[in-house]
């Protein structure tokens, strides 16, 4: 019998699906494609942490955890965020492992929206942010940052957008697709105007390793802001761990206990082998991260270089792995740019737009490939703007 | 020697791979290009870069196979010298291609390379071991290469990531 009525639920067939999606389908059987398009780290797991998780498999580590993660991983957890976030939390009732940032964050919304509620989201952001926003029956209310700015909030744009349904700031810094960050100046009047309208911020922390300038500041760090700050963070990017889906979220008490019960319904508990792992990663020092930091800040200086030569202006990125060069001066719309590269020198690069509205006119490399294909792919590059 | 942390920088940039431009360097270390010219120039008088080698696979290739094999020496040490003679008397011949002293129960560990196994065979009983002050060797050879000085011989370490993620 033919359904009449599709049974999707409204608010999920009006979801747009990712824009990023597109990119992957059209390079599907292409060879001799270099990506500038992917959003992870080109190392594998470190070793050891691999390691770890075959070992807690060989040892019949297979069963569930407690529902906010292994006792002993929390623990970790909570040390490493004093050591590197400078700020405490409880193991026992103010930190919940996760599967990946991005559960930690749609549970995080689920556990404080009321139907109708906002949330400010600062564009260009990562691509689920307002989607999970909407999913959790809040409205998103899009914070525009500037080219001029170098894509930082200011305090007079989040002022702006504020109404009495605003319940929080949604922010990640540094920021994926601009490589944009805060310092700890700029995240003082982002606090600021989140005490004064009494939000919470939900900060997506997941690159906070990954800084290759200045000292690393997280939001819960700053004077009196603890309180209000769900800090989001993970695995998947600083040790390299993105098909682990392995994240951690930390706030107060009493918004983690809220947390903890749409947590426990949904998902029970992080996969056992992962957690494994990642106690392993957070153990060992995460010596490695040393390392891939320091490549990074090269492949960065070079790919900036690189771009501002050939004419497609890029700022410098000073966290992530992200490069957000303005395209404008191509006479190409983001779109036409990705394609027309794709088509004509197989290098992928995401569409600024799929980031948000505001990311039209620019394009994301990602410089998490080796040397010896960014050195190619910037050739190629500078072969198609050229060509123009 | 003290170096700075940028030419310490330069230098790891190097090791990893020595074909990189002066220019792509600069790049990477946000210096000019002079700047980085000079850096590798002083490095390289210092001799803190020795060389610029290439890593071949020589298994790879028919009739270049070759043998390699890992030599454990014990030696009289010589009064005032040590054993600096000897290691000298083993490193000049030119199938050596390093020479270390070990701590442990031998003294000098000798890689040699050779086209076959008799090659080896000859230099080890008429040239080693025939040294003055060499008191035994112990002769291994290396069957397959799976690591090299960092390098992962047939690594099928393909990246696997998906295309484009977000």
């Amino acid at each position: 019998m033919e359904l009449k009525t599709s049974y999707l639920a409204k608010h999920v067939r009006n979801l747009q699906p990712s824009g990023i999606r597109k990119f992957f389908d059209a390079t599907a059987g292409m060879t001799g494609v270099i990506s500038l398009g992917v959003g992870e780290p080109d190392f594998v797991t470190p070793w050891n942490v691999r390691e770890a998780a075959i070992l807690s498999l060989e040892d019949g580590y297979t069963s569930y955890t407690a529902n906010a993660g292994l006792p002993a991983l929390r623990e970790e957890i909570a040390k490493y965020i004093e050591n590197y976030f400078c700020v405490t939390y409880s193991p026992d009732s103010e930190i919940i492992v996760t599967v990946g940032a991005s559960e930690a964050i749609d549970i995080a919304l689920r556990a404080i929206l009321d139907p109708g509620d906002e949330v400010l989201v600062v564009e260009p952001c990562f691509v689920s942010y307002a989607p999970l926003v909407t999913l959790a029956g809040g409205v998103a209310v899009i914070v525009q940052t500037k080219r001029e700015n170098e894509f930082k909030v200011t305090a007079e744009e989040l002022e702006e957008a504020v109404t009495d349904r605003t319940k929080a700031i949604l922010i990640c810094s540094p920021n994926n697709p601009t490589g944009a960050m805060l310092s700890k100046n700029e995240m003082e009047k982002v606090a600021a105007v989140a005490k004064d309208n009494d939000l919470l911020i939900l900060s997506d922390e997941i690159y906070a390793e990954l800084v290759y300038d200045e000292l690393y500041t997280s939001f819960a760090a700053l004077d009196d802001t603890r309180e209000r700050t769900i800090l989001v963070s993970g695995f998947s990017k600083d040790l390299a761990m993105t098909g682990w889906r392995l994240g951690f979220v930390c706030g107060p008490e009493e918004i983690i206990k809220g947390m903890l019960k749409i947590h426990q319904y949904a998902i029970m508990c992080a996969s056992t082998m992962a957690q494994y792992a990642g106690l392993e990663g957070l153990k060992s020092g995460r010596k490695d991260v040393k390392e891939m930091r320091k490549s990074y800040r090269q492949r960065r200086n070079f790919i900036v270089q690189s771009l501002n030569e050939m004419g497609l202006p890029c700022p410098n990125p000073e966290g992530a792995f992200y490069t957000f060069p303005c395209v404008e001066s191509t006479g190409l719309s983001s779109e036409e740019f990705a394609t027309k590269l794709l088509q004509t020198e197989k290098v992928v690069v995401v569409p600024g737009n799929a980031f948000g509205a505001g990311g039209e006119g620019f394009v994301r490399c990602s410089y998490a490939t080796s040397m010896a294909q960014l050195q190619e792919a910037m050739t190629r590059v500078k072969r198609f703007v050229d060509n123009l | 020697m003290k170096l700075t942390a940028t030419e310490i920088e330069i230098a790891e940039i190097l090791e990893k791979d020595a074909r990189l431009t002066n220019e792509d360097v600069a790049k990477m270390t946000n210096l000019s290009i002079e700047q980085t010219r000079e850096i590798i120039k002083k490095l390289e008088d210092q001799n803190v870069i020795v060389r610029y080698v290439s890593l071949v696979d020589w298994t790879k290739i028919d009739g270049h196979q070759g043998v390699t094999a890992m030599i454990d020496v014990k030696v009289t040490p010589k009064r005032d010298v040590g054993f600096q003679n000897v290691a000298e008397r083993i490193y000049r011949h030119s199938e050596v291609k390093s020479v270390y002293l070990m701590s442990g129960t031998y003294d000098l560990s000798v890689v040699v390379e050779g086209h076959s196994v008799n090659e080896v065979a000859h230099f080890v009983t008429q040239k080693l071991s025939t040294i003055d002050g060499v008191i035994s060797t112990t002769t291994h050879f290396v069957l397959k290469k799976y690591k090299h000085d960092g390098t992962i011989y047939d690594s099928n370490d393909k990246d696997k990531r998906i295309v484009v993620s977000p």
